[in-house]
């Protein structure tokens, strides 16, 4: 036995998932297989995009009192019903929108709201309340609950170079593949393969047996997610944006039959203390386009009504700008939500209530949480329960 | 455990690792003397210095955006300096006890400054009194301007309250959660009103915005103020039990043994909270040299950092490589993640951040290249050969330079290699591994290879 075959039949024999990858790279997989496979998407808006001029009340005038200089024109609102309608640098959902496959829920948040970016991001990524530390993020904690699907860190996959806390369970983490070709050469160190290959019988439960089975599954996992999605090709086109990128990379796993369930991408730059049209503009240009080339792309091959996306970020922004044309940090903002399995499409709660403000912020109806038990509960097939550590109640948009 | 091993965990534990260098400086010596020798060097308490004292608020007074540009740069510059500047001493320095101590305060004192030159003052008040009084320590860090900026308390006014900096004192910094109830968060709340700080970084009482009427705080009644809060708050015996806990996990073992952190919390309360003799405590304790509590702590990014610097007299031309590893490894000096600061612990550990600890030391030490002399197949072959091609642009890109010759004439004489590679390690090297490494006869590679591995991960 030579030491390639060595390896392949022990270290990666760990996964088992991962021989008939080896041993027929080349075969399809039959559409059978992996319809059953229900993903969800999750887009992190970071900075705290400012839902308000994302989704616009523009049938609502305080609106416009409230913002005079940085508010979206009623002309150039794309209008979804008399109240609300889309920031124009949204084009690109207007036909998502049309074709139900996209759903807006409104005034999101939590109790007692926290402005800071990152300790709100935490609560949103850790599902936890505002008083509350934890060290694991939600996802993780899904990946810990040994539901049947979720064994193997490839369960969820970032699409970025780091892995976030929302993704780190106690037991299970997720793993992080920007590139999959670029993690599985790193992995292939043949000093690396050695080691893996060596010490596969040698799990302890200790931290250096931690360290080990880490590396063991990263090997096998970066050879399984490379084997797998490697001879797929995304044919749709996408905007030659990094978010594009990271979404394209997101269809090409699952449309490969990846047995992953989460998949997580995130876009930056929605702090618009200063300027805020211009700055925002672009930014959800980048996210509608990406977005809308990702569900038609989805819808081509089959796997939209497999697949739920879920947007959102760590707060909305005050309801009246700032003295230089932007907004501050603010509480509660809307999630967006696209797949084709949606039970109810189109607007799914009432537009914020802009005249009952807290302090000058919007007071949240839906808690973040009631979101996320409806996806574990209903979509994920789980028991929300246990993982967000008490019961919250799902809603019924799938 | 013969005396080199027990010299060896202490300065693991202790600092940031046995060099081969310390070896003839602590030949001869007991632990318990290793362990004086340690204090000794951390006797002075050399001040960061990297941001000015006066950060530029005169350009933005001016108010203009071309300033208020400038401003935001100099500040990132700030920060990155300040960042550089401690990765800088810890690695070089030899007051590592200090250092570490330093580390464990930045951390149980978690904060996040915009203000670098806060950020630093801070860091100093935790450097300055690392090894000193902790009820001293705690009242300065409570009165600096990060902090009570950090936890609100600047907003902290007689009849409006914000209790964050109260809890956060409690919960954080010293009774832990369950010590104390929702009415001591707001009675002491209430004492701390009208603590804040200038425009010149100095704490200051503002009786105005002080609400000096009578409080009851821990079943205590009095008109107190923050100072007696703190005063109750060290009376509490749970207060060095709770450091205790958390000092016992930073320095022993993550799991909690009760006895020895009891241990621990009488020595530390009946000396008033003077650290010293609670770190020889625990550095002369018989278990603190048990099998079980060597070479099993997961180091922390920075730790793991500084060792390798340490170890290899690195240096860098670009010193924000070092922040890019931060980063990707999930731990940016003054960036905790939250109040409670960094988890620790497998908290560290994840795929991607494994796969940069594994490769970060070939990195800097060789430009990417972990050489090979296992049996190499076709493939393999061809692998090495490419990173040997890339090379160059490795370290176009690191610029780091490793001082070998420092290294290799402080190897011991007369130690075969492969006990020279295993020096680098806490945990006993396993069979395997030293197969592995049999594979070459090359000292470095010998050496790169041991510090790529999972092993080298642990203290």
């Amino acid at each position: 036995m030579n030491r390639r075959n060595f390896i392949r039949k022990t270290a990666l024999a760990s996964g088992a998932l991962m021989i008939p990858a080896f041993l027929k790279p080349f075969e399809a997989i039959a559409a059978g297989d992996i319809t059953a496979y229900k993903n969800l998407v999750i887009i992190q808006l970071s900075g705290g995009n400012d839902g308000l001029n994302t989704i616009v009340p523009y049938g609502n005038d305080i609106y416009y009192q409230k913002r005079s200089t940085i508010a979206i024109g009623k002309s150039d609102v794309i209008t979804l019903n008399n109240m609300q309608g889309l920031n124009p640098a949204l084009s690109a959902l207007k036909e998502i929108y049309e074709q139900g496959w996209m759903s807006i829920i409104n005034g999101v948040g939590y109790p007692n709201p926290d402005r800071s970016h990152f300790r709100s991001m935490d609560i949103w990524q850790t599902a936890s309340a505002s008083n509350e530390f934890l060290t694991t993020g939600w996802i993780g904690r899904y990946l810990d609950s040994a539901c049947t699907t979720c064994k193997n860190p490839y369960t969820a996959i970032e699409v970025d170079d780091t892995l976030s806390l929302a993704m780190k369970g106690a037991g299970i983490k997720g793993i992080a593949v920007e590139d999959p070709a670029k993690l599985y050469q790193t992995t292939r160190e043949p000093f690396f393969k050695d080691l893996v290959s060596h010490h596969h019988d040698n799990l302890t439960e200790d931290n250096l047996g931690y360290l080990y089975k880490t590396m063991t599954e990263t090997y096998s996992s970066a050879g399984y997610i490379q084997e797998t999605s490697k001879t797929y090709e995304v044919s749709a086109d996408y905007p030659a944006t990094a978010l594009g990128n990271q979404l394209r990379t997101v269809s090409k796993f699952i449309n490969s039959g990846l047995q992953t369930r989460v998949y997580y991408v995130s876009l930056s730059g929605f702090d618009t203390h200063v300027g805020q049209q211009g700055q925002q503009g672009r930014q959800l240009k980048i996210y509608g386009d990406a977005v809308a080339a990702f569900i038609k792309d989805l819808k081509k091959t089959g796997q939209l009504d497999n697949t739920l996306v879920m947007t959102f970020s760590e707060f909305g922004r005050r309801v009246e700008q700032n003295a230089s044309n932007g907004t501050d940090h603010g509480t509660a903002n809307n999630i967006l939500l696209f797949g084709g399995g949606l039970k109810k499409a189109g607007i799914y709660n009432d537009a914020p209530d802009l005249a009952q403000l807290d302090n000058g912020d919007l007071r949240y109806t839906t808690d973040f949480r009631d979101v996320y038990a409806t996806l574990l509960d209903k979509w994920l097939d789980v028991t929300s329960q246990g993982i967000l550590g008490k019961g919250f109640k799902p809603l019924s948009f799938i | 455990m013969d005396n080199l091993r027990q010299i060896k965990h202490l300065y693991a534990r202790a600092g940031f690792g046995l060099r081969f260098a310390d070896l003839s400086a602590t030949s001869g010596l007991s632990a318990a003397q290793a362990l004086e020798k340690l204090f000794s060097d951390s006797e002075a308490s050399e001040l960061i210095d990297s941001v000015p004292e006066d950060a530029g608020y005169s350009m933005l007074a001016r108010n203009d955006k071309a300033a208020r540009k400038q401003f935001m740069q100099m500040q990132r510059r700030e920060e990155r300096d300040l960042n550089e500047t401690w990765m800088a001493h810890m690695s070089t320095t030899d007051a590592v006890l200090r250092e570490k101590m330093t580390l464990f305060w930045h951390n149980h004192f978690a904060c996040r400054s915009r203000q670098s030159q806060f950020a630093q003052q801070l860091n100093n008040i935790q450097r300055q009194h690392a090894l000193g009084n902790f009820g001293e320590l705690l009242m300065q860090v409570s009165k600096s301007p990060a902090m009570l900026q950090f936890l609100n308390n600047q907003q902290n006014r007689k009849g409006h309250p914000n209790e964050n900096f109260a809890r956060e004192v409690m919960e954080l910094f010293t009774l832990g959660r369950g010590n104390y109830t929702e009415h001591d968060v707001k009675e002491s709340a209430r004492a701390f009103t009208g603590w804040g700080f200038n425009k010149d970084g100095e704490f200051a009482m503002r009786p105005f915005l002080h609400d000096s009427g009578e409080k009851t705080f821990l079943g205590h009644t009095g008109n107190f103020n923050g100072e007696d809060i703190i005063r109750h708050l060290l009376q509490q015996k749970q207060t060095a039990i709770f450091i205790c806990n958390k000092l016992y996990k930073y320095l022993v073992n993550e799991t909690p043994e009760p006895a020895h952190i009891n241990a621990m919390a009488d020595v530390f309360y009946k000396n008033n909270y003077e650290i010293k003799p609670l770190l020889r405590f625990v550095f002369t304790a018989p278990w603190f040299y048990d099998e079980k509590n060597t070479g099993n702590l997961i180091k922390s990014p920075v730790e793991f950092l500084v060792g390798l610097n340490r170890q290899f007299y690195i240096t860098y031309q670009r010193p924000e490589v070092l922040l890019q590893f931060q980063k990707v490894l999930g731990q940016v000096l003054f960036y905790p993640p939250n109040v409670a600061g960094w988890p620790g612990g497998r908290n560290w550990i994840d795929s991607s951040s494994l796969m940069y600890r594994l490769k970060i030391p070939s990195l800097v030490l060789n430009g990417g290249l972990i050489d090979f002399s296992g049996k190499a197949d076709p493939e393999e072959e061809a692998y090495i050969a490419a990173n040997r091609n890339r090379q160059p642009v490795v370290d176009a890109r690191v610029q780091s330079h490793a001082g070998w010759e420092r290294v290799f004439k402080s190897v011991p004489a007369g130690e075969n290699k492969l006990q020279s590679a295993s020096f680098l390690l806490e945990p006993a090297m396993s069979k395997t591994l030293a197969d592995e490494l049999s594979n070459t006869t090359d000292l470095k590679t010998m050496m790169i290879q041991a510090v790529s591995t999972p092993e080298y991960q642990l203290c």
